[in-house]
């Protein structure tokens, strides 16, 4: 007598654990938008940098509320978040195995970013604004 | 049990699982993909270090002059350098991704000399830049 066929399964369940989710070109667009973004943001942010680091509050203050380091500074923030958001996203999906764990730590990295962002973006416009 | 969890199919249906780090044999290419990652996720933490030092410098004093004596501390401006190095390197990482997007650069001669480039490129855009500080 032969033996029975053991995959009685439809051609849908046999790849539905194997198959790709179909989701990932935008994560790379974002993260190759945001990086090249960030390469002439990269110089201004170091060039800022190395300005502030023999500051003291006052020239800190004046420099960072200037209308172009504050500008440069917001815009590469506010790109910095986004692409290490994107980035640290696909870290996780990577690493974190468990879902619950995984929903949370999602959930903690836009925490994170959204904070950073807001924190520094009302930092910079006070003083720009606020002297 | 964790393997059960993955796939409803027996052992012998599934597909080949890609081999992990531990099989290869280290390479430029390897170490240089490791380090990208890794030196995102330290530039990720960094993103605190600016923005403590913004918040202080729009707070105000004490806590602005406690936050510049940190980082002209010995501590301070080793973690300083650490988050300028690794940002180099993952600028540079970046540069190297975006030639080999471009589908240029594959061949072993080539994505070594990308590898080793970008590692050299970044000491060398960190001194740039910390030249740049005691200069200015």
């Amino acid at each position: 007598m032969p033996k029975a066929d053991p995959n009685l399964q439809t051609p849908r369940a046999r790849v539905k654990h194997l198959g790709t989710a179909r989701a990932g070109t935008r994560d790379l667009w974002e993260i190759r938008f945001t990086s090249f973004a960030l390469l002439p943001l990269t110089v201004g942010f170091v060039v800022i940098v190395a300005m502030l680091s023999k500051s003291d509050l006052a020239a800190a203050r004046a420099l960072l509320g200037a209308p172009i380091p504050a500008m440069v500074m917001i815009v590469f923030v506010l790109a910095s978040i986004w692409h290490m958001a994107v980035g640290m996203r696909s870290v996780i999906v990577d690493y974190v195995r468990h879902q619950h764990m995984r929903e949370l730590a999602l959930m903690a990295n836009l925490c994170f970013a959204t904070g950073v962002g807001f924190v520094c973006t009302y930092s910079v416009l006070r003083l720009s604004f606020i002297q | 049990m964790a393997e059960a969890k993955t796939s409803p199919l027996p052992i012998e249906q599934r597909r080949p699982l890609s081999p992990h780090v531990q099989i290869y044999r280290w390479s430029a290419t390897m170490a240089m993909s490791i380090l990208h990652r890794v030196t995102g996720v330290a530039l990720y933490a960094g993103t605190l270090l600016l923005t403590v030092y913004l918040f202080t410098a729009a707070s105000g004093g004490v806590a602005f002059a406690q936050v510049s004596s940190f980082f002209g501390s010995p501590l301070g401006l080793a973690i300083l350098f650490g988050y300028t190095f690794a940002l180099m390197l993952h600028v540079c990482g970046g540069l190297r991704h975006a030639v080999w997007e471009a589908a240029r650069g594959f061949d072993p001669v080539s994505r070594n000399l990308l590898a080793w480039g970008s590692l050299i490129g970044a000491v060398v855009l960190t001194a740039l830049a910390w030249a740049g500080a005691y200069l200015l």
